[in-house]
């Protein structure tokens, strides 16, 4: 039953899964991270970016527009929702911003039950990425594959305006000490507006990208908040490149532990979580004493 | 009537009451006698004014959602149908003129999101609190087996929704419990001669299926009936129900050297990992078949049901041969503008067969109601007459194999399968002690 070339396998269907999981997890880490707000929300936005892109590739029949106008919806519905209800939490107990941004995932899930029921949607593959691909040691679905080309281009763009650019600094700072930021005549507030609607945007983004690989359903983004929570809390809690290694991880435990015992998936998955509690508190690549 | 008197203690009010019995008894010969009347369950609380009351739980959320919204529109369909007294209703209840008994139904609905303990909670609340008279609820076979424990202990009767366990009216069968559609075994036993017709006989085969009670009772009767022409299974991939991805799962299916994919999962699982076993290639290795048709799927895997195999309770097309099909479909589509599915066929029917037991009995006395079912009539359905086996409680009624058409041959935009075959009921489930049901008691 376990073979070379199923092992090869699911190692890379890990990788892509993982990918995936990286993307939404660097935009909840970076909106705790800076804001310290744990949005609860987020698995609603990376379903409201799928369901985005599908509306308009309705009217386009066009993938990269699909991406782009389901990308952009998401970032405007987190500027709107930092603006509007999230700034009001900022200096408010933990408890009180989980409960506000899990009612809010409530709400957006039921409105897109409303307006497109609960029966499924489906987002075809751009046409160049349709298909199967021969790699010599298996066969694999092209668009799994892009999957991890796309994924790893938008993580290079996050990594370069968080890295490379003024806005970055300015938010790697806020996360080190906002007060500092602030009273170096930083409008803290129009940043933190800006990294919720970036943050919202990569869950977006993924949601999209993930569309044609699943159907929508209003209910996609519950199973992806649980695993993207683990993910951040393995690779530390707001850090960029532990969002990444975390996604990793845990793409591949779950695709390893499915090809002994697919039912012990999420078991493993959290068993890994609880060790890396044990050995390093604050993550593999958390920062200790931030808060 | 001087021992149950002499049991509750000769009081004033007893007296009274027993007297007023008597008189009662003697003037209005068509009225049940006291004794019977006593109360059990939410009888006769429950129907004391001029409504009843009837708990309704479906998914409205999670992986069976989509089954949950159908079955619904069913049930109301249905009430709306016996409240007016429709010709429909009439058809199969034809004692029914508006309401029950002459009670308007009323009813509650609660999202069960196909979780055992969420319907149990909400089913008890709909009987403590409105005096629920009849409960309803499936779609997943889990909560049917629960809710079966609940209508035992609360002596309230269920009427199943949708469930394809061996298990509802096998082990765990009880004596207010009633199911009308197909299960698994009878699935496997429709389906698994058409299989061998078709591919051959010495086939191996790969499973997917849920890991609960439905799934595996489906898997183990697939695996049974086709091991006697010689089948194999080369895997059986189980996965939790709801899960959110297949690839890992069909990476083994599609290693595994497989002649047959023998899809058991249901719901929009049924439908995820089917569009991921496409982009695998799954479906270009191996032929498809789901044993257990679940409603929307070849809409909502947009064709991937093109000549696949699947048992099913309901196609709509068969209005053709069933005149009480098509009294349905017209009234269904009016109504909700498409044809309706299985989970919509099982939800009125199930209801439309209650409505005429009590009216049999002529109360809504619990054991009464039973009793009528228990006389094991013949009663019309919508695919033709049906009988409800005394010692389990499971319809006895016809299995429908449909094929997936392909596209070019689809008449319209919902004709998306032929049907292959009606194969009778009587023969083709098992007999029923088989799978060890031993029904409770009437009181």
């Amino acid at each position: 039953m376990i073979s070379w070339p199923n092992l090869v396998s699911q190692l890379f269907n890990g990788l892509a899964l993982g990918a995936l999981l990286a993307l939404i997890s660097s935009g909840l880490t970076i909106i705790y991270g800076t804001l310290g707000v744990l949005n609860l929300a987020h698995g609603a936005m990376f379903m409201i970016g799928g369901y985005a892109g599908f509306v308009a590739y309705q009217y386009t029949e066009s993938f990269i527009l699909a991406v782009i106008a389901g990308s952009l919806f998401v970032m405007l519905l987190g500027v709107l929702m930092e603006r509007v209800i999230i700034r009001h939490f900022y200096h408010r107990p933990h408890e009180d911003q989980l409960l506000v941004t899990f009612g809010l995932g409530i709400c957006f899930v039921e409105l897109v039950r409303l307006a497109f029921s609960s029966q499924s949607q489906l987002v075809p593959p751009p046409a160049l990425f349709q298909g199967i691909t021969n790699l010599g040691f298996m066969f694999y679905p092209t668009y799994r594959l892009a999957v991890v080309g796309i994924v790893a281009v938008a993580l290079g763009a996050l990594f370069i305006v968080l890295y490379r650019t003024r806005l970055g600094m300015i938010v790697r700072a806020g996360i080190e000490d906002s007060v500092m930021v602030d009273s170096l005549g930083i409008n803290v507030y129009r940043v933190f507006m800006v990294v919720f609607g970036i943050g919202a945007m990569a869950a977006g983004f993924a949601g999209i990208v993930n569309a044609p690989v699943v159907s929508l359903t209003p209910g996609i983004g519950d199973d992806i908040l649980v695993q993207t929570f683990v993910v951040v809390v393995i690779g530390g809690v707001g850090s960029f490149p532990g969002a990444i290694l975390g996604g990793l991880i845990a793409g591949e435990i779950i695709s390893v532990t499915s090809m002994f015992n697919p039912g012990y998936a999420y078991v493993m998955l959290f068993a890994a979580m609880t060790l890396v509690l044990v050995v390093r508190p604050h993550g593999l690549l958390g920062v200790q004493g931030r808060e | 009537m001087t021992d149950d008197l002499i049991r509750r203690g000769l009081s004033r009010r007893g007296l009274l009451q027993t007297t007023a019995g008597l008189i009662g008894g003697s003037v209005l010969p068509a009225m049940p006698a006291f004794a019977e009347d006593k109360p059990i369950g939410s009888y006769p609380a429950g129907v004391s004014g001029s409504t009843a009351f009837i708990g309704i739980s479906v998914p409205r959320t999670g992986t069976y959602a989509v089954q949950g919204e159908d079955e619904l529109k069913g049930y109301q369909l249905a009430i709306e149908h016996i409240n007016s007294g429709h010709e429909l209703i009439k058809k199969i209840s034809p004692k029914t003129s508006k309401g029950v008994l002459g009670k308007e139904l009323k009813f509650g609905v609660a999202d069960s999101a196909a979780k055992p303990n969420e319907a149990v909670q909400a089913q008890q609340r709909f009987i403590s609190e409105n005096k629920a008279i009849m409960i309803t609820g499936g779609t997943s076979s889990a909560v049917a087996v629960a809710l079966n424990k609940l209508a035992q202990r609360e002596k309230v009767i269920f009427v199943c929704g949708i469930s394809g366990s061996n298990d509802t009216t096998g082990k765990d069968c009880v004596r207010y419990g009633f199911r009308q559609n197909f299960f698994g075994q009878t699935a496997a036993a429709a389906i698994g001669p058409v299989m061998v017709k078709e591919f051959g006989k010495g086939k191996k085969a790969a499973y997917l299926t849920p890991d609960y009670t439905y799934g595996h009772t489906v898997t183990k009767s697939m695996q049974d009936f086709l091991a006697t022409a010689g089948w194999t299974t080369v895997t059986n991939q189980v996965a939790p129900l709801g899960a959110p991805d297949y690839s890992s799962y069909l990476l083994n299916v599609a290693n595994s050297g497989a002649d047959v994919l023998i899809n058991v999962n249901w719901g929009h699982d049924a439908v995820l990992s089917t569009q991921q076993a496409k982009q695998f290639g799954v479906l270009d290795k191996m032929k498809l078949v789901v044993p257990y048709q679940v409603p929307f799927i070849a809409r909502e895997t947009g064709g991937l049901m093109q000549g696949v195999y699947a048992a099913t309770d309901y196609w709509w097309t068969i209005e053709d041969k069933f005149p009480l099909a098509k009294m349905f479909n017209e009234a269904f589509e009016k109504k909700y503008g498409y044809k309706p599915e299985w989970g919509a066929e099982n939800a009125y029917v199930s209801f439309a067969h209650w409505a005429r037991m009590c009216e049999q009995a002529g109360s809504f006395n619990p054991p009464d109601v039973i009793k009528a079912y228990e006389k094991g009539e013949t009663i019309p359905s919508l695919v033709g007459d049906v009988h409800y086996r005394p010692e389990d409680h499971q319809c006895i009624r016809p299995v429908l194999i449909v094929k997936g058409k392909q596209q070019k041959d689809m008449k319209n935009k919902e004709d998306w399968y032929d049907v292959v075959e009606i194969v009778p009921g009587e023969g083709l489930m098992q007999k029923p002690d088989a799978f060890g049901c031993h029904p409770g008691d009437y009181s």
